[in-house]
């Protein structure tokens, strides 16, 4: 069991859901000026900035019950690797257009189910997070699903690569459903979601898209853990925050 | 400064905060958007506005907060807490009449009320009608627009390619 008191894993649970946030909307930044079609750079940075903007509210609150007089920044730019709990799923690289979608629809299934019922969350203040995020995410989930059903159900070539796209990044969604003892001790008090509950919808989700863009669904083997759990990254994870934190960094405290 | 309540009219606060425009669609104030939820008094008496964000990444969020204690100041309330409020998530349906109509004429498709057809996929596309020439024969070139809260149309009849404001 967990030796965290509540307030601790309060913060920790704040800041992990704001880490898939900014760790996926960075990822999907790095798309600016490379998209292959104006609309679909627009649809990723509009994506991105909800995302981002999600975090920054778990940040100031998770810097708020920190009461140490953090910000939002300390969250972001002061934190080294192990620090960050995000599911390994979010910082995967973009590789091409389809695996890029793969991660987005694998992601937002699984945000639209944990921002509802994180909606019912005891805790005031990340009930109405999960509220605003809900919206955004329903959105995001919509155009990578219809993406996906275009590539999946589109020529060869797009269907085979695709394929690829979520066999590859299959082994990366098992994590999602897993429990660190800091949220199980907050489910407890009705604060945290019971994210292992929401696999047999997450796997409904899944698999009617994955049918409508007549595509299969790879078996459960093997699942890559440990981001959330412990705050091992996978090889990729340290060019993320050596690129986003270089400034900080480099000029400590600067600011626009 | 007195604790005694109100050293200020409500609804002169109001008016001001209808002087505070969307930096992207300058014609809507806060007001128009729904954005400004109420002005009260806090627990020592200063003037507080709540807000409520559109988005969570709202770039433009940081400098309405500003130039609504900017405009407050210059009006003589030395002191204005602006406090962001979450919840109730902020819809498009508290967008004002007054507001929807200013958006047609500024070439902007206003919101539908609130859909109700919440399903994930392919959320049955909408036929919305064109604001230049009023016809509902368009079509969505791109779900996401030039910011968060716009999707892309054109119209098939007369062509002309406009905004959308989401509806959320």
């Amino acid at each position: 069991m967990t030796n965290l008191s509540k307030q601790e894993a309060l913060v920790q649970y704040a800041a992990q859901i704001g880490d898939n946030g900014l760790i996926i909307g960075h990822r999907m930044s790095e798309w600016c000026f490379r998209a292959p079609s104006i609309e679909m750079e627009m649809a990723l940075m509009n994506c991105a900035l909800d995302l981002i903007g999600q975090a920054r509210e778990l940040y100031t609150y998770a810097a708020k019950l920190d009461g140490t007089g953090k910000t939002e920044d300390d969250f972001a730019y002061l934190r080294d690797e192990k620090d960050f709990r995000n599911l390994l799923l979010a910082e995967v690289p973009n590789g091409d257009w389809g695996d890029t979608i793969v991660r987005l629809f694998f992601m937002s299934a699984y945000n639209k189910l944990f921002f509802t019922a994180l909606t019912k969350s005891t805790d005031e203040e990340l009930a109405a997070i999960g509220a605003k995020s809900l919206k955004e995410v329903t959105y995001h989930l919509r155009f990578s699903s219809e993406w996906l059903i275009r590539l999946g159900d589109g020529t060869d070539e797009s269907h085979e690569r695709v394929q690829k796209s979520i066999n590859d990044l299959w082994a990366y969604t098992g994590e999602l459903f897993t429990m660190t003892d800091g949220e199980k001790m907050l489910l407890e008090e009705g604060i945290a979601v019971d994210t292992a509950a929401l696999k047999p919808e997450w796997d409904q989700i899944v698999t009617d898209v994955l049918t409508q863009a007549t595509l299969s669904r790879p078996e459960n083997k093997w699942a890559h853990k440990g981001g959330k759990a412990e705050g091992i990254h996978t090889e990729s994870f340290g060019y993320i925050i050596a690129d986003m934190q270089f400034m900080q960094r480099r000029y400590p405290g600067c600011s626009w | 400064m007195s604790s005694a309540a109100t050293n200020f009219d409500p609804d002169v606060i109001w008016s001001l905060l209808e002087e505070v425009k969307d930096p992207e669609i300058p014609v809507l104030s806060i007001v128009d958007l729904g954005i400004a939820r109420a002005v009260q008094d806090t627990a020592d008496g200063q003037l507080e506005v709540v807000i409520s964000p559109t988005y969570s990444g709202c770039p433009a969020m940081y400098m309405l907060e500003e130039q609504i204690r900017e405009t407050l100041i210059n009006h003589g309330y030395p002191d204005p807490v602006i406090t962001t409020q979450l919840s109730p998530a902020w819809t498009t349906d508290w967008m004002t009449e007054a507001g929807r109509k200013k958006l047609t004429a500024y070439g902007i498709a206003p919101p539908e009320k609130t859909t109700s057809n919440k399903s994930v996929l392919f959320g049955g596309q909408k036929k919305i009608a064109c604001p230049k020439c009023a016809s509902t024969n368009s079509e969505q070139i791109s779900e996401f627009g030039s910011t968060a809260c716009k999707a892309l149309y054109r119209c098939l009849d007369c062509r002309e390619p406009f905004d959308y404001f989401k509806c959320i």
